[in-house]
Parts: C-alpha cells; sequence; structure tokens
C-alpha cells in the first residue's frame, strides 16, 4: 500500500518528462530568426504584391509565433499534452475566425 | 417498494468525528480554506441564494402573464425582469451548479486524490463568482437592465439607457470563476489519478466535467471580449457594433454566443455525468457502451464549439452560413442521443429501485428528451423561422435547463448528500417532492410549446387574450413548481441535524468517494488507493461486502 | 507529487490559462479580419497615419524581451542567481520602454482626433493636410470611407490597449519576480513561477508579433 512517489506516479501512467534545459545558443539563435523575420515583414509591407501582401505577412507572424512556441517556450521539448493543449487553443481560435467568415463571406461585403 | 438503501444500526451508528467539517472551526477557517469540499459548500450556499433570486424573478415573470395586459408591471420593468432571470439563473446559478458544488467536492475523491491540482485558484474561484454575482445583484437593485440576457446590439450599445456596463463587468468577472474551475479540472483529471485509475476507469462524472471544462476554458474568453467591445462601446463609442460607424451588429452575437452555444453543453453536460453515475446504481448495472458514453461527452464538447449561429437564423447572417449551422446542428445531435439510447440500454434488464435521486434521474430522461427534440425543431432553419423569438424557444431551453439540468441538480444533490453531510435526507417527503416538481414543470412549460406555436413572442409583457389560458396553466403550473423546489431546501437542512446517519455506503454503490466515510476527511484518504477494480464493477463490490461479512464473524 | 510533476502541473495550469489569451484576443482578431477586408481603404489610411519606425522599434524591444526572459528562464534553471536578476532586470527595462514608445503614439493620436468616441475628426482623411512640399500626406478618402477610420482606430486601441494592459501586468509582476530574485528565491531548483512568467511573457510577445504587421503594415508601398 504504501508506495514511493516515484512508483506510484510510474503506475498511474505519467509521463515523468525529463526536463530539457534549453541554452543560450539556441535562443540567440532563435533571436536572430525574429529579427530577420521583422525586418523582412517590414520590407515585404513595401513591395506591391497585391493581394498577397497579407498572406506574407500573417505567412511571416505565424512563422515567427512559431519559433517562439517552440523553443522560447519549450513546445518543442514538451510532452504530448502540452503540444496537444497548443493545439486545441489554435484550432478552436480557427473555428472562431473560420465560421465566423462563412457568413460574412457570403453576404453583402460592408455595403451599409 | 424495494429499495437499495443500506445504512448502519441506527442505535449504534454516528457520524464519524473527525471529517471535513469538524477539522477546523472558526469562519476564516472557512473563508480562507483549500479544501475542496469546503469550498464546494461554500458554493452550494451561494448557488442556493442566487438561485431564490432568479426563481424570484420567474415567480414575477409567471405573476404578471397570467393576464393579457401588462397590468402588474410596466413593459420597461418587465424586461428587467426576465432580464435578470436570465442572467442570474444561467451565469450565477447554471453555469455553476454542478461543477462548483458536487464537481469540487467529487471529482478529487472519485480518481483518488487528495485535492484538486490548484487549491488557491478554486478558492479564488469561488471569491470571483461572488464579485460577479454582488455586481449583478448591484446593478439589479440601481436600476437593472432591460436589454435581456442576450444583450442583442445596437439595443444594448445604443438605445437603452440600463446598468448595461456593470452588469456586463459582473459578468465577465463570473466568468473568471468558470474559467478558473475548468482550468482547475483539465488539470487535476489529467495529472492527480491515483495509481491504477486509467482513464477508462474514471467514473462518467469526471468525463463529463472534463468536458464542460474544457468548453469553459475555450469559450468564455470570447464572451467576455464581446463584453468588453460592448463596453466600450457605450462608454467610449468606438463604434465596432454601431452601423453608423460601419460597425456590424451582428458581430457581437457572434462573439456572443460563440460562447454562449457551448455554455449550454457547459449547463448539461454535467448533469448528464450525474445522471450516469444515478442510473448505474439504481439500477445496479454498469453504464451500457461506457466508451460511448464517455467519448460522447467529449464529441458534446467539440461539436458545441461548431453550431453557435443557429441562434441567429433571423438576425440577417447568410442563407450560406443558414445551411453551414444548421446542417452542423444536426450532428451535435447525435451524441445526446447516444447518451439517452446508452442510459436507456443500462435500465434495461437493471435492478431497478425508485429512490429520489432515480426519480429525478427518469424525469431528466423524459424532459431531456422532449427538449432536445425540439431542439431538432429548432436547428432547421426553415421551422426555426416560424418558432424563433416565440414561447417555443422559452418551452426548448426550459425543457432542457429546468426538466433537465435542474433535475439532474437535484437528483446528484439527494444522490451525494450522505456523502457530503453524512445524513439521509427524508425519503418519502423528497419522493413526494420530485414527483411535485415533475407535475408542476410539466403544467408550466409544455403548454409554452403550445403558445409558441401558435405565435406568442418571448420578451412580452401583453398578449392577444386567446393566449390566456395557456398562459393561466403555466403560472399555475409555476407555484406547483414552486413548492417542489421549497420542499428540498427545507428538509434538506432539516436533515443536517435530524437525518438519519449515512454510513460510508448507503447506496452501496461503486465509485472510491463511496468506499470513504460519510462526510470525507479532509485529506479524502487515510491512504491514496490502488485501483485494481473496473469503474461500475458491482461484482468486485459483491466480493468487498462478502470480506468484510466474514472478517467481521 | 514528484517536483517535476508539480512543475509540469503548473505549467499545464499556465498554458491553458494562456488559452484563455488566445481566445480573447481571438474575438479581437475575427473582428479586425471582417472590418480589414470590409473597409480596406480606410484600413489604409488609417495604418499609414501610424509611425512605422516607432512600430518596429517597439517590435524589436519586445523580441529582445522575450530573448532575456527566456535566458531568464535559462539562469534560473541553471542556479544562475546574477544571470536571472539581470535577465528580468533587462526585461523590465525594455517592457518599460516598449510601454514609453506606446505612450508616446497615444498621445499623438489623441492630439490628431484619432481616438475614437466623441472627439473622432473623420475629416482629416477627406481634407488630406498637406506635407511640406505641398503635396497630400495620403490618398484622400470619400467621406462614407472615412467614417470607417473610426473602426479601424477603435480596434487599434482596444487591441493595443489590451496588450498594453498584459504588459503592464506582466510588468508588475516582473518586479516582484525580482525583488524575490534577488533574495535567492528561484535559485534553489524552484523554477516554476519564472518558467510560467516566461511563458505568459512569451505570450504577451507573440500577440504583438501579429498586432504589429496587421496594424502597422497595411500596404505601405
Amino acid at each position: 500500500m504504501a508506495e514511493t512517489h516515484e512508483t506510484q506516479a510510474a503506475e498511474a501512467g505519467h509521463e515523468e518528462h525529463e526536463h530539457h534545459i534549453v541554452g543560450p545558443k539556441v535562443y540567440a539563435l532563435i533571436l536572430l530568426v525574429l529579427l530577420v523575420g521583422t525586418a523582412l515583414t517590414v520590407g515585404a509591407s513595401y513591395i506591391d504584391m497585391g493581394p498577397w501582401n497579407p498572406v506574407v505577412a500573417i505567412a511571416i507572424a505565424c512563422t515567427k509565433a512559431t519559433f517562439v512556441v517552440l523553443f522560447f517556450m519549450h513546445i518543442k521539448y514538451s510532452s504530448k499534452l502540452m503540444q496537444l493543449t497548443v493545439g486545441a487553443g489554435v484550432f478552436t481560435f480557427l473555428i472562431l475566425v473560420g465560421m465566423s467568415l462563412s457568413d460574412y463571406i457570403s453576404r453583402a461585403w460592408g455595403l451599409w | 417498494m424495494s429499495t437499495i438503501v443500506s445504512l448502519p444500526d441506527q442505535a449504534t451508528a454516528r457520524v464519524p468525528k473527525r471529517n471535513y467539517i469538524t477539522e477546523e472551526n472558526g469562519l476564516l477557517s472557512w473563508l480562507l480554506t483549500g479544501d475542496h469540499k469546503r469550498i464546494a459548500m461554500l458554493y452550494m450556499g451561494s448557488i442556493t441564494f442566487f438561485f431564490f433570486i432568479g426563481g424570484a424573478m420567474a415567480g414575477l415573470i409567471r405573476l404578471e402573464l397570467l393576464t393579457p395586459m401588462s397590468d402588474l408591471m410596466a413593459s420597461d420593468t418587465y424586461n428587467k425582469v426576465f432580464t435578470m432571470h436570465g442572467i442570474v439563473m444561467i451565469f450565477l446559478f447554471l453555469v455553476p451548479s454542478v461543477p462548483a458544488t458536487l464537481g469540487n467536492f467529487l471529482i478529487p475523491i472519485m480518481i483518488g486524490a487528495r485535492d484538486l491540482a490548484f487549491p488557491k485558484i478554486n478558492l479564488l474561484s469561488w471569491y470571483l463568482y461572488l464579485a460577479g454575482g454582488a455586481l449583478a445583484l448591484y446593478a439589479m437593485i440601481t436600476g437593472g437592465v432591460d436589454t435581456g440576457w442576450t444583450f442583442t446590439t445596437p439595443l444594448s450599445t445604443h438605445y437603452v439607457n440600463t446598468n448595461v456596463v456593470t452588469t456586463g463587468l459582473a459578468i465577465f468577472v463570473a466568468g473568471f470563476s468558470s474559467i478558473f474551475t475548468g482550468l482547475n479540472f483539465i488539470v487535476t483529471i489529467h495529472r492527480m489519478r491515483a495509481p491504477g485509475m486509467t482513464w477508462f476507469k474514471l467514473p462518467l462524472f469526471c468525463w463529463a466535467n472534463y468536458a464542460a471544462a474544457i468548453l469553459m476554458v475555450l469559450g468564455t474568453p470570447v464572451v467576455a471580449i464581446a463584453f468588453v467591445l460592448v463596453l466600450l462601446e457605450r462608454t467610449i463609442g468606438i463604434g465596432v457594433f454601431d452601423p453608423q460607424k460601419g460597425g456590424d451588429p451582428l458581430l457581437f452575437q457572434h462573439l456572443f454566443w460563440f460562447y454562449s452555444h457551448p455554455a449550454v453543453y457547459i449547463m448539461i453536460l454535467p448533469g448528464m455525468g450525474v445522471i450516469s453515475e444515478v442510473i448505474s446504481t439504481f439500477a445496479r448495472k454498469r453504464v451500457f457502451g461506457y466508451t460511448a458514453v464517455a467519448f460522447s461527452s467529449v464529441a458534446i464538447a467539440v461539436f458545441g464549439f461548431f453550431v453557435w449561429a443557429h441562434h441567429m437564423f433571423i438576425m440577417g447572417i447568410s442563407n450560406y452560413a443558414m445551411l453551414v449551422f444548421s446542417l452542423l446542428t444536426m450532428l451535435v445531435a447525435v451524441p445526446s442521443a447516444i447518451k439517452i439510447f446508452n442510459w436507456s440500454f443500462t435500465l434495461y434488464k437493471g435492478s431497478i429501485t425508485f429512490e429520489t435521486p432515480m426519480l429525478y434521474a427518469f424525469g431528466f430522461m423524459g424532459l431531456f428528451t422532449i427538449g432536445g427534440l425540439t431542439g431538432v425543431f429548432l436547428g432547421t432553419s426553415g421551422t426555426d423561422i416560424h418558432l424563433t423569438e416565440t414561447y417555443f424557444i422559452v418551452a426548448h431551453f426550459h425543457f432542457v435547463m429546468v426538466g433537465g439540468m435542474l433535475m439532474a441538480f437535484l437528483s446528484g444533490i439527494h444522490f451525494w448528500w450522505p456523502k457530503m453531510t453524512g445524513r439521509m435526507y427524508p425519503e418519502k417527503i423528497s419522493q413526494l417532492a420530485a414527483v411535485v416538481t415533475f407535475i408542476g414543470f410539466n403544467f408550466t412549460f409544455f403548454p409554452q410549446f403550445l403558445l409558441g406555436m401558435l405565435g406568442m413572442p418571448r420578451r412580452y409583457a401583453a398578449y392577444p387574450p386567446e393566449f390566456q389560458v395557456l398562459n393561466v396553466f403555466s403560472s399555475a403550473g409555476a407555484s406547483i413548481l414552486g413548492v417542489g423546489y421549497l420542499l428540498p431546501m427545507l428538509y434538506l437542512v432539516w436533515s443536517l441535524k435530524y437525518g438519519e446517519v449515512a454510513g460510508n455506503n448507503p447506496w452501496q454503490a461503486t465509485g472510491l468517494e463511496w468506499q470513504t466515510q460519510s462526510p470525507p476527511l479532509t485529506e479524502n484518504f487515510k491512504e491514496i488507493p490502488i485501483v485494481t477494480q473496473d469503474v461500475y464493477d458491482y461484482e468486485w463490490l459483491e466480493r468487498q461486502k462478502e470480506h468484510e461479512v466474514t472478517q467481521v464473524g | 507529487m514528484s517536483l517535476e510533476q508539480q512543475q509540469e502541473t503548473a505549467s499545464f495550469g499556465m498554458w491553458l490559462f494562456l488559452l484563455t489569451e488566445i481566445m480573447f484576443f481571438g474575438g479581437m482578431f475575427t473582428a479586425y479580419l471582417i472590418y480589414r477586408n470590409w473597409y480596406y481603404p480606410a484600413f489604409v489610411a488609417g495604418s499609414h497615419t501610424l509611425d512605422i519606425t516607432l512600430g518596429t522599434f517597439n517590435t524589436l524591444l519586445l523580441i529582445v524581451s522575450s530573448f532575456t526572459m527566456a535566458m531568464g528562464v535559462w539562469c534560473a534553471e541553471t542556479r544562475r542567481q546574477k544571470g536571472l536578476v539581470w535577465s528580468l532586470i533587462a526585461t523590465i527595462i525594455l517592457g518599460l520602454g516598449f510601454l514609453g514608445i506606446k505612450t508616446i503614439e497615444y498621445k499623438e493620436k489623441f492630439e490628431l482626433h484619432h481616438v475614437p468616441g466623441a472627439s473622432f475628426d473623420a475629416m482629416s482623411f477627406v481634407n488630406v493636410p498637406l506635407d511640406k512640399d505641398g503635396k497630400p500626406k495620403d490618398k484622400a478618402l470619400a467621406p462614407d470611407m472615412a467614417t470607417h477610420t473610426e473602426i479601424y482606430f477603435s480596434l487599434y486601441f482596444a487591441m493595443t490597449g489590451m496588450h498594453a494592459v498584459h504588459m503592464i501586468i506582466g510588468i508588475g509582476i516582473l518586479f516582484v519576480l525580482l525583488y524575490k530574485a534577488a533574495k535567492g528565491a528561484y535559485s534553489t531548483g524552484h523554477i516554476t513561477t519564472i518558467e510560467n512568467f516566461g511563458l505568459y511573457w512569451h505570450f504577451v510577445d507573440i500577440v504583438w508579433i501579429f498586432l504589429f504587421p496587421l496594424l502597422y503594415l497595411i500596404s505601405r508601398h
């Protein structure tokens, strides 16, 4: 009956996730990526790409955010549960935006 | 009538001296507690208080509707009364009801833990609830709100002079209470299960609250931002919902209903969890299709996010959106139906007894089914155009929320009352109350389906005289319903002192909570259990009892 | 529960809280998406009144502050108390810098009557003021489209304002963490608080990563 914490946890099927320490080199690299991304997005806004401008801007922003989530927020080194949790949040946000759009895209387009 | 109740010998039995209630004394030990069971009791008291207030509003509504003219109150006052009724009943009663009371109390014990993951956040959750409730009361007393609980723009942003801002803030604060409760449940169920307590050994009550918790965490913030924007529009005039400035009033509704539809599942799922436990216990049978019921809870939570615009069919959304959301609404009915089927099959060839929790559960199954089926009529956009904003809608949601959820809540309160207090409630009068509630409910709300089909609009204080007969029926039913709700409040309090001593497991139910003393110890278990038995394993329970009997001998 | 388990539990709780923040800001992003598509010329004109230099500089400040915060977490994990303290100080300074620039931007908006509400002046988008060469600063809008710039600015203030509120709360917490870190509270291997605050700070940075291009960089060509 009296068991140690570790064996109890193992029996319950909990993942014993080894704490992975991300070092300064990785962080510095990601910082560089983010700075480059910022420069890119500012530069891209000065180029006329027609309807692709907002697409490029969002794409760059999503990429930057992904790097922050993966490395600064350690999701790359986290358990499946954490990754699923982040995914669930993003998914729900996309449902909110996407399905609201299904209404707006199919009716009078701001023609008050 | 046969019964499965098995109480200890009343001559010698005593409520255990050391339990979570007697552990510490003094007001502060309750107000600053981290014990999930004490917090559950704190919630129980506050929720009952707000139920009274919402109920009083309901009484006023039914009184006004006795006559076709708006003679009891002016129309403006009537608007305030039904608005407050909705806000109090939904945000301050139904949403927290089962999760904050039964969920808080039982989930840690059911999974074999000593407490929730974040006890301090649990306490904070209660204080946020009180703050939100206090703000709502303040708004009520200082003039009220008259927009309906749906705060439809631009009425709420431009055309009323009532306490929209205060009430919006109140709901914003109360929403955080909900978010923190959900957050706590998710982390607890994921990470604090006892050894051997796998996901598929969890009681269905835990699955149901887990699914509801996901909805609380993901849905509530959207209504929060909706209210923030309304507040900004009213105070500064930002114009996001104002057509004159190019805003779209419908955007508010999209944001509002994105939460408020999942909110109805936040309200009903925990009730469904209760019903799973009660039906299994009083049919002495494991729930039929456990996996299906467990997954259907999660399915309801997920699909529940895809259907919100079925509340907006006549509001000006596009035909294409009507199509999409109507179709998806048909889909979300399926998991709920699966549950009803599974509960029915659980009853089949079960050894059924009719104690009070079971009576309420039967009431739930019948009334929720009717309410749910009428939801299908409303999800069909063609019929919805005729029925929406009439009393048909009012009847629909009262069938699922009152005939369904409130009955489930009462079922759960009675079922776990002996566990939470150590005392049994008086069976005969409680059975009477359950029957009175059922009769009163049907008299109150069934005529409203007819009224709706005949065309009586909702939220009107005055109506054409030909609708009076049905309205009188409804109000008469409401008075019976009121008696049905008053009785438990009286006898439950009475039972605290005079009820029979319950013992550990008066219902001979499975589940870890029934293997502990009633009321439980503050730390729930002397030692954390190691779970080897299946969920709803009545054979295991029999063997335990035989084991005890031979031991004593 | 082992320390490892406790830390993961706390992180799980923080991530769930961040999910609520995603959905909270998500509502405003939804509004933005819809109105930008409805009133594109108004959004372009509104965006052009924002100072791209200040906006870019603010973005850089926040990104570096995310780096310093991540370094703070590393210092806590490797029990470098001095490093942690300096990382927190750097993060605070960068955060305050961001808020300072935001204040300058807001003040300018106030002076130009771009704050939504009673004082909003849409006519400056119809009768566009001239620059020093005598040319209009931007393309003029028709009067009805000009009124829609108020929606742009409503969303600008709502989104950056809500973001700023989160920054202020974050900086407040940073001061508390700094005080405790200086006393050695986070150099014992108990890094949960620092790590979880880091998650919050990074999230606030991510919100700005999206706000910047959406608000400042609409069609700068």
